[in-house]
């Protein structure tokens, strides 16, 4: 029998399935020294043991049955599951926007085997419709799937890859570009598009979901919607992040791409706008702007497209007694620049000086930003800052430490002149260093306060 | 209208053509003749500190308004394997119910709001499960695999329930047969239900993933009675290991039953086992009765693939009821609509459940699928059509109405209103079938309602979030070494030691038999004098009062090891034991101290005996002599109890007092 019948199995429940002539989806009869069992053999996923077979049993529910107990299997039928997401023409309306989807490997779209528990995507419009029907009351879609990665490995290439072929149909004409993607480095792209697309008359929004859509309670059809709504009837064309704002079903964010984060790993909440006010609140129905300094959708399909990025470019996040050595390395390795994420208002300890140094005479570019998240960096204060100052290290305002990772590789993917480097770094592309922080940029509050308990037991948080 | 059509006469007649007798004076010939047939699920909160898959406080409750946040929540129905839609899923979405949440930070954290993946298992809530399954005599299963079982109407924030399956195929004795276990599952319970109006569910999540775990039976019982037997059979085992909540709401029971042709429909959230018989016996007669009214229809209605209802909106003069509700709908807004039913006469009054027609089953859904509160609807064929002038021959007019037909006047706001219509016709078209398979919401009076459409086997699926646990030989067989003695050997047990049969089942209900082992081997008093003790005297002083809420059955073992220890009467046990409920720290001395307890001798006991004989001569109304002796114990009992068993004392105040004649015969010369 080949591999297929024994899909994940390995080792000893290999041998014992293969002894007794049984298959994947075999409906088996299961004598153990624990009794008998009875269920359809199901495949078992990759990095489980070698030490159990798992079968769903008539109630539905799955179990596993250990090797060692086993005295005979008897496989009595075969029941192979094809699991398939329906599709239906998803309907043009003359009248609604035309949006387009670019698929990046997310799992905004997904569904589960039952069976298996394998994920499978619902992407094509067709899929999509079936799955959010409601979709098809706020735009045409169409949809491309530009490349199949998880969130964490994306990279560069990618970020090029989605540049430019955002730049295509803005040329092409749409009206707006939702973009689906995972959310763990949802706000790294996001920032890269920020910088690779410039200059966007129709509405760029990324998008995810903090609970995947084979869920009841799901957030990605509520965010879907809201993101398409966004792109076809919004105002801000601009790259945001569309994501819940409170973890109730009520509203998403519009967050600027520059200034948003992943802040908790898995409130439905999580994304922020860190330093100042998120852009809008979206409902299906309405973009409610909350800031009036936005670029407004235009008629015109003059896109600027810049595909550019240095790979060479690296983080140091600072700890208590960190050695030089882990400049040293990177500076050893050929890196070209470097992100320092300080404490407070940009500090690192006086061990790293001399490799801060030696970076600086080697033609590294290196960069302030602080651990905090809000505030800026401020090394005049206190005399470690002026001397990292006098170093070479340039403070980066209040650019947020990923941004400006993000950053610097697009400006070392342009020039290798560090000044040149400095004064693209320095000079703002869309609010990833804004003037001001406003008061109500800065907003964690803390729960016990009487206030706050107020404020959370009245409004959805 | 048929104007001789009553609606009354129609009920009894159909109620009597089918058969139904109250359960009061059924018998199992009844049951067989409609094939009753009944399975259960039993729900029993396990006594964890913690919760299943987070560690919040578990059994900690809060009131409706004690909450700090609130969350709003809606459920979308997701695709099953066959790329289809299950059925509830699809009524809960169309229901399009918005659900909130009450928070308190006790209770709830952010994995209870689905914010959060599971912890691993807790693992004193899996051991005690486990103990339950080997005693339920189920295979144990080699893995555990956490399974997602969807509920989309909000009671659990995610959607689905975390469950698994920890054994399958057991069996319980009963009296007189044994009873077949699919499975025993542990899950994580779901949020206790505030409010259900209009459009909005308000939930608490207090009780939101308590370890809970749910025996489930085959269809083995044939009678309501056996039904009632087997669940408390499995409630009396699951306390025997101690292991599980009690009080109200931490044991809920649902049932599955049907009659011969009928449909597995779940009557849910049944909290007392006693309610059993007669919720299950009323089911499956109105199963009977759906069948019944299955012929008739098929008998009257020529072609029932065509069949549909039609309907026409009604203004405000064309409605000439004087009934209320409809007054005041067209006040608020709402629409009035007519809606004809072809060839349902007869139908909408039938007999379904006692007090109840085949109308209930259209309202209770309108309610639920459409929801639009009761009143919702009023109908051609109501007990009160005189009084509130419910026959509307105009509408019957506008609706184009036969004399076979009956009508259906309904409200609700405007966007309803299709949901409602489409609901009317489903409900109709689905009684040509027989009985719909259904989840029903129970009463006390032994009657039901629906509650959703009965979820199919295709809600169940993996949960990602959570690594198999493998169950190794030696842990099991470990799990397995302290096992509490089965029901059914108690139960022999007990009758064999001559413990009276009515203190049987409370003694199993409180766990009691461990304590009465206990008492008995280690002190040497006998299990049918502590039995009878704890089973008629403790119960009870427990009925009359609570106890101090220190107070534990440990307290009674400490009674009697102390009286054991001090030499005295067992007998003195239970006035001791009066004190102890109320104050349960108090030292057995002190309460002795405080019932005035005297240790003395038999000798000095019997002191008296002489002076009181003399004192009875001079008051007593009566020559009787045994009243002597009554009078006597009356005045002694209170100082011997505890220094002497009674039945003893008695025998020799009966002895003193014959001595005490004979001297005074002695010494009055002839």
């Amino acid at each position: 029998m080949n591999k297929d019948f024994f899909q994940g199995y390995k080792g000893e429940a290999l041998k014992i399935l293969k002894k007794f002539n049984v298959r994947v989806w075999g409906i088996a009869e299961i004598d153990t020294s624990r009794g008998l069992f009875k269920g359809t053999v199901l495949p078992r996923a990759e990095n489980d043991d070698d030490k159990h077979i798992v079968i769903k049993i008539a109630t539905g529910y799955n179990i596993g049955v250990a090797t060692n107990t086993i005295k005979t299997i008897k496989e009595i039928g075969y029941l192979k599951a094809n699991y398939k997401i329906p599709e239906q023409e998803f309907p043009f309306t003359e009248h609604l926007p035309n949006v387009k989807l670019i698929g990046t490997g997310g799992t905004i779209a997904s569904r589960l085997d039952y069976r298996t528990g394998a994920v499978i995507p619902a992407f094509s419009p067709g899929e999509l419709y079936g799955a959010v029907p409601e979709l098809a009351d706020i735009c045409n879609l169409d949809t491309e799937k530009v490349f199949a990665v998880f969130s964490e490995n994306m990279g560069p290439d990618q970020y090029k890859q989605l540049a430019i072929a955002i730049g295509k149909e803005i040329e092409k004409g749409v009206d707006g570009i939702v973009i689906g993607h995972g959310t763990d480095t949802l706000h790294h792209t996001a920032t890269a598009l920020s910088f690779m697309v410039q200059n966007s008359p129709v509405p760029i929004i990324l998008v995810g979901s903090q609970r995947s859509s084979d869920r009841p309670s799901s957030d990605a059809a509520l965010n879907l919607m809201h993101a398409c709504y966004a792109a076809g009837h919004g105002d801000i064309a601009e790259v945001c992040v569309c994501m819940f704002g409170p973890t109730s079903d009520e509203y998403g964010f519009l967050h600027r791409g520059t200034r948003v984060r992943k802040m908790h790993s898995s409130y439905r909440s999580a994304f922020r706008t860190l330093g100042d006010t998120p852009l809008a609140t979206v409902r299906v129905g309405e973009v409610k702007a909350l800031k009036n300094n936005f670029n407004h959708r235009r008629k015109d399909r003059n896109v600027e497209i810049y595909p550019f990025f240095e790979d060479r470019v690296s983080m140091i996040y600072f700890y208590p007694h960190m050695h030089s050595d882990t400049i040293d390395s990177l500076v050893d390795l050929g890196y070209k620049g470097i992100i320092i994420i300080g404490t407070g208002l940009g500090h690192v300890n006086k061990e790293l000086y001399p490799a801060i140094e030696r970076a600086k005479e080697k033609g590294v570019a290196i960069y302030m930003t602080v651990q905090t998240l809000w505030g800026y960096v401020h090394m005049f204060v206190y005399e470690t800052g002026r001397e990292l100052l006098a170093m070479g290290v340039i403070p980066l305002e209040n650019m947020l430490p990923e941004a400006a990772f993000i950053k610097l590789g697009w400006a070392l993917g342009q020039t290798n002149d560090l000044e040149k480097v400095k004064k693209i770094m320095l000079s703002p592309v869309i609010d990833e260093i804004t003037l001001r922080e406003p008061y109500n940029g800065y907003l964690v509050y803390q729960g016990g306060v009487p206030e706050v308990e107020e404020f959370i037991k009245k409004f959805r948080k | 209208m048929n104007k001789q059509f009553d609606p009354h006469k129609n009920y009894e007649k159909t109620r009597k053509n089918i058969g139904f007798v109250p359960l009061k004076k059924a018998s199992l010939k009844d049951w067989k003749r409609i094939g009753f047939m009944s399975g259960l699920e039993v729900h029993q909160q396990l006594k964890t500190s913690r919760k299943l898959f987070c560690r919040c406080p578990a059994g900690v409750y809060q009131d409706h308004d004690d909450f700090d946040g609130e969350i709003i929540r809606h459920m979308r129905p997701t695709l099953s394997e066959m790329g289809e839609y299950d059925g509830t899923a699809l009524m809960e979405f169309r229901t399009r119910k918005e659900i909130v949440y009450r928070l308190n930070n006790k209770t709830a954290c952010t994995y209870d709001i689905d914010d959060t993946p599971p912890f691993k298992i807790n693992q004193e809530a899996l051991q005690y499960a486990l103990e339950i399954s080997l005693l339920s005599n189920l295979n144990i299963v080699g893995e555990v695999h956490i399974t997602r079982k969807q509920y989309l109407d909000g009671s659990i924030p995610t959607g689905f329930q975390r469950t698994a399956i920890l054994g399958v195929e057991g069996d319980i004795q009963l009296s007189n047969k044994k009873i077949r276990l699919i499975q025993l599952s542990i899950e994580e319970d779901s949020c206790r239900e505030i409010s259900d109006i209009g459009h909005t569910r308000i939930y608490k999540t207090d009780r939101l993933g308590i370890p809970l775990i749910e025996t489930v039976t085959y269809p083995d019982m044939l009678s309501p009675y056996e039904l009632q037997e087997a669940a408390e059979y499995i409630r009396f085992l699951n306390r025997s290991t101690g292991r599980v909540r009690t009080g109200i709401g931490t044991g809920r029971e649902d049932t599955n039953v049907s009659c011969r042709g009928g449909t597995r429909v779940e009557i849910k959230g049944v909290s007392h086992n006693s309610w059993l018989p007669l919720l299950s016996h009323n089911e499956a007669f109105r199963q009977y009765a759906l069948l019944a009214i299955k012929d008739l229809l098929l008998k009257k209605i020529q072609n029932i693939k065509i069949w549909k209802i039609t309907s026409t909106e009604l203004s405000d003069n064309k409605i000439e009821t004087i009934y209320p509700p409809i007054h005041e709908a067209i006040k608020a807004g709402f629409k009035v609509i007519g809606v004809n039913l072809p060839g349902f006469q007869s139908i909408l009054s039938h007999f379904t459940q006692p007090g109840k027609v085949f109308a209930d089953e259209i309202t209770d859904r309108l309610k639920v699928i459409a929801c639009l509160e009761k009143p919702n609807m009023v109908y051609s064929e109501s007990f009160y059509q005189k009084e509130l002038n419910l026959e509307f021959p105009e509408i019957r007019k506008l609706l184009d109405a036969g004399d076979e037909d009956a009508q259906i006047i309904l409200w609700g706001p405007s966007e309803d209103i299709p949901t409602a219509l489409e609901t009317i016709e489903e409900r109709c078209k689905m009684a040509f079938e027989g009985v719909p398979g259904e989840t029903r919401k129970s009463f006390e009076d032994g009657t039901t309602i629906f509650e959703r459409v009965l979820p199919g086997a295709d809600r169940m699926y993996p949960d990602t979030d959570s690594a198999p646990i493998p169950l190794a030989d030696d842990f099991i067989a470990k799990l397995g070494e302290n096992l509490p003695i089965p029901v059914f050997k108690r139960l022999q047990q007990m009758q064999d030691c001559g413990i009276p049969e009515d203190t049987h089942k409370y003694l199993l209900k409180k766990n009691l038999l461990p304590l009465i082992d206990r008492i008995c081997d280690e002190l040497g008093y006998s299990q049918k004098y502590i039995g009878t003790f704890l089973g008629h005297y403790y119960r009870h002083m427990e009925g009359q009062k609570d106890p101090h809420p220190e107070f534990s059955y440990n307290k009674i073992y400490g009674l009697f090891s102390f009286l054991k220890k001090k030499r005295l009467d067992p007998e003195l046990a239970k006035s001791m034991l009066g004190i102890l409920v109320d104050h349960p720290n108090m030292e057995f001395n002190s309460v002795l101290t405080s019932l005035n307890f005297r240790k003395l001798k038999t000798e000095a006991l019997l002191a008296p005996v002489g002076f009181l004989i003399e004192k009875f001569r001079e008051i007593r109304r009566s020559e009787e002599e045994t009243k002597t002796k009554k009078w006597l114990m009356g005045q002694l009992r209170k100082q011997a109890i505890g220094n002497i068993s009674l039945r003893e004392f008695s025998h020799l105040v009966e002895k003193e007092i014959n001595a005490y004649n004979h001297s005074k015969d002695d010494n009055y010369p002839d």
